[in-house]
C-alpha cells in the first residue's frame, strides 16, 4: 500500500508540472511539440525491455518482444521526425 | 544498483521536463527535442544495466524456460529491429506526410503499453505485480488498445487508405456510448474476479472490444479536425505509459508519461483554441462534416487562364499568397517562392498568409516553407494579416480550400462553422489555383469559389505556379 501510495503521489505531481510546461506556443511550435512529446511517451520502451527480459514463458516473452519494437519504433522514430520539424526553423532569413 | 537505477530515472524525468519546456520557444526548441532524446538514451541504458543485474538471480531460478543468452537476443533484438524500422521510416518520410508519421508513432505507443499491460496479466513476471496491480494492467490495456486503434484509422484517413470523409451510421453516437460503457464494465468485472480462468477470457473480451472502440472513435471524425485528434490519442498514449508504470512501479515510466498525458492534453486545447473548436464536439457531437448545405449555393465559377493571372499579379502592388496542403502535395514550394521572388523584384508587395492549421496539423504549412527556404519575415499568421486582406490587389489561393471557406463565418449549418478562416473574400480580386472541382477535406462546397471576385485556375499547384512564373517573365 505505501509503494502504491508513494507511486500515485508520484503521477498526480508529474501530472500538474506536465499541466505547467505548455503556456504560450506559437502555432508554429504545435506540431513538432506534439511529435516531440510523442516521442517521450516511447519511454514505454523500458516496460518492453523489463517484460522481455524477464519473461517466464513464451506468451510473454513474445508480447514483450513486440512490445519492445512498437515502442523502439516510437522512440527513434518519434525524436528523428521532430528533429527534422525543428531542423527547418534553424535557417536564419537573410537580412534579418 | 538501485539508487544509480532511480538516480538515472530522476536525471531521465528532468531531461523530458527541461526538454519539453525549451520546445515552447522556437529558438531553443531543437536543443530541447535532443535533451529530450538523451534522457531516453539514458533510461534506456540503465534499464539494459539493471536488466543485466536482476538476470543473475534469475539464472537461479529453475522454472525459467529461457536462457539469458537468449533473452539477450530478444531484447537487442527488438531493440535493433525497433531502432532500424523507426530510423528509417522518420529519414524517408516526405514533410508533407508528417502527420501520418507522428499518427502511426503514436499508435505504436499505445500499442507497447497495451501489450506491456497485457503482459503483467498473462504471466506476471518479476517486475510486474499482478493482483494489487490489476486495475493498473486492465486500465493500461484499455487506454493503449484505444489509442493503438484509433491511431491506425487516423493514419489510414490521412494516407488515403480510408476515405477522410467521416464515416457514420444511424445510432452510431449512441453505439459508441454503449460500447466504451461496456468496454469500462468489463473491464471492472476483471479486476472483481482477479486472476482466474473466466478472469482471463473477460479479459480478453476487454482487449478487442477496447480495439473496437479505438476504430469507431475514430472514424466518424472529419479530416479537418485529425490534427485535434492526434494530439488527443497522444495524450491518451502518455496517459497508457503512466499506468504501465504503476504495472511494473517504475517512477520514470509514470513521471514520464504522466507529463505527455498532463502537456498533449493542454496541446490539444491549444489546438482547439487556434481552430475555434470544442474538444467535446469534435470527439462526440459533430461526427464531422455532413453533406453541407449544397442548395444554398447561387452564381457559377469562373475559371481563368494563367496568362490573365500572371498579368494581374506583375501590375498588382500588393499580393498575398495563402498556401494550403495543395501546394505541399504538388511539391510546388520552391516555384511558388520563385515566383514570389519575381513579383518582388516588379516591386510587388508578397506575403504569405498561413492558417493556423495550413496543411494537415498546425505549424505544418511553416514547416514545408521554411522548407522552400521562404524567409521566416514573409510568413504571417491568421490574426495579423486577416486585417490586410481588403488592401491586396490579388489574394493568390493555391491548394488551400477550407480555411478559406467564408461559409465558417455565416452558414450555421455547415460543419466548419465558426472555425477561424482566413478572410480572401476580402481581397479586390482572388484566384485560386486548384487541382479540380472536388471538396476540400472538410468535404463541403466553397462559397467563395461563387464569389463573383473569383477567378479559378484549375490546376496542379506546381504546374500551375511554373506557367505563372513564364508568364510574369513575358509581361
Amino acid at each position: 500500500m505505501a509503494v502504491m501510495i508513494n507511486l500515485v503521489t508520484v503521477f498526480v505531481l508529474a501530472v500538474f508540472v506536465g499541466f505547467e510546461l505548455i503556456s504560450k506556443v506559437p502555432p508554429t511550435l504545435h506540431t513538432p511539440l506534439m511529435s516531440g512529446t510523442n516521442a517521450i511517451h516511447g519511454i514505454v520502451l523500458v516496460g518492453a525491455i523489463l517484460i522481455a527480459g524477464l519473461a517466464h514463458d513464451n506468451t510473454s516473452a513474445i508480447i514483450g518482444f513486440i512490445a519492445m519494437v512498437f515502442a523502439a519504433v516510437n522512440v527513434v522514430g518519434g525524436y528523428i521526425v521532430t528533429d527534422r520539424m525543428l531542423e527547418m526553423f534553424k535557417k536564419k532569413p537573410e537580412g534579418n | 544498483m538501485l539508487i544509480v537505477l532511480a538516480l538515472s530515472y530522476l536525471a531521465a524525468s528532468i531531461c523530458f521536463i527541461v526538454g519539453i519546456k525549451w520546445m515552447n520557444h522556437p529558438a531553443t526548441a531543437r536543443t530541447g527535442n535532443r535533451l529530450s532524446a538523451l534522457g531516453m538514451t539514458l533510461a534506456v541504458v540503465i534499464t539494459m544495466l539493471n536488466l543485466a543485474v536482476a538476470q543473475q538471480d534469475l539464472v537461479k531460478d529453475a522454472s525459467v524456460l529461457w536462457s539469458p543468452q537468449t533473452r539477450w537476443a530478444l531484447v537487442l533484438g527488438g531493440l535493433v529491429l525497433g531502432t532500424v524500422i523507426g530510423g528509417v521510416m522518420a529519414k524517408t518520410v516526405k514533410m508533407t506526410d508528417m502527420p501520418q508519421a507522428v499518427a502511426i508513432f503514436n499508435g505504436l505507443g499505445g500499442g507497447a503499453a497495451a501489450a506491456v499491460s497485457v503482459a503483467g496479466k498473462v504471466a506476471p513476471t518479476p517486475g510486474a505485480h499482478g493482483e494489487e496491480m490489476l486495475w493498473s494492467i486492465v486500465l493500461g490495456t484499455i487506454i493503449g488498445s484505444i489509442t493503438f486503434a484509433g491511431s491506425l484509422i487516423a493514419f489510414g484517413k490521412l494516407q488515403g487508405l480510408i476515405s477522410g470523409k467521416p464515416v457514420t451510421f444511424p445510432g452510431m453516437r449512441l453505439f459508441n456510448n454503449l460500447l466504451i460503457l461496456v468496454t469500462l464494465g468489463l473491464g471492472v468485472w476483471v479486476m472483481v474476479l482477479g486472476h482466474d480462468p473466466i478472469g482471463d477470457k473477460v479479459f480478453i473480451l476487454t482487449l478487442v472490444l477496447a480495439n473496437l472502440f479505438g476504430i469507431m472513435l475514430v472514424l466518424p471524425i472529419g479530416g479537418a479536425d485529425m490534427p485535434v485528434v492526434i494530439s488527443l490519442l497522444n495524450s491518451f498514449t502518455g496517459t497508457a505509459a503512466a499506468i504501465t508504470g504503476f504495472v511494473l512501479q517504475n517512477n520514470v515510466l509514470i513521471i514520464a508519461g504522466a507529463l505527455v498525458g498532463a502537456s498533449g492534453f493542454i496541446l490539444t486545447m491549444l489546438m482547439c483554441k487556434a481552430m475555434n473548436r470544442n474538444l467535446w464536439n469534435v470527439m462526440f457531437v459533430d461526427f464531422g462534416g455532413g453533406g453541407g448545405s449544397a442548395g444554398t449555393i447561387e452564381g457559377s465559377q469562373q475559371e481563368t487562364s494563367a496568362e490573365d493571372v500572371a498579368v494581374m499579379l506583375a501590375y498588382a502592388s500588393r499580393v498575398i499568397i495563402v498556401p494550403g496542403y495543395g501546394l505541399a502535395v504538388a511539391q510546388a514550394q520552391h516555384a511558388v517562392q520563385e515566383m514570389a521572388v519575381l513579383l518582388e523584384k516588379r516591386g510587388v508587395s508578397v506575403k504569405y498568409a498561413i492558417h493556423p492549421v495550413a496543411g494537415r496539423m498546425p505549424g505544418h504549412m511553416n514547416v514545408l516553407l521554411a522548407e522552400a527556404n521562404v524567409p521566416y519575415s514573409l510568413l504571417y499568421d491568421m490574426e495579423d494579416i486577416n486585417s490586410e486582406f481588403e488592401q491586396a490587389d490579388v489574394a493568390l489561393v493555391i491548394g488551400a480550400n477550407d480555411v478559406t471557406n467564408p461559409a465558417a463565418r455565416t452558414d450555421t449549418s455547415s460543419p466548419i462553422y465558426g472555425m477561424p478562416i482566413l478572410d480572401v473574400d476580402k481581397a479586390k480580386n482572388i484566384v485560386v489555383v486548384k487541382r479540380g472541382k472536388g471538396t476540400g477535406y472538410a468535404g463541403i462546397e466553397n462559397l467563395l469559389y461563387y464569389n463573383p471576385k473569383c477567378k479559378m485556375l484549375f490546376a496542379d499547384a506546381k504546374a500551375a505556379v511554373s506557367s505563372l512564373i513564364a508568364e510574369v517573365q513575358h509581361v
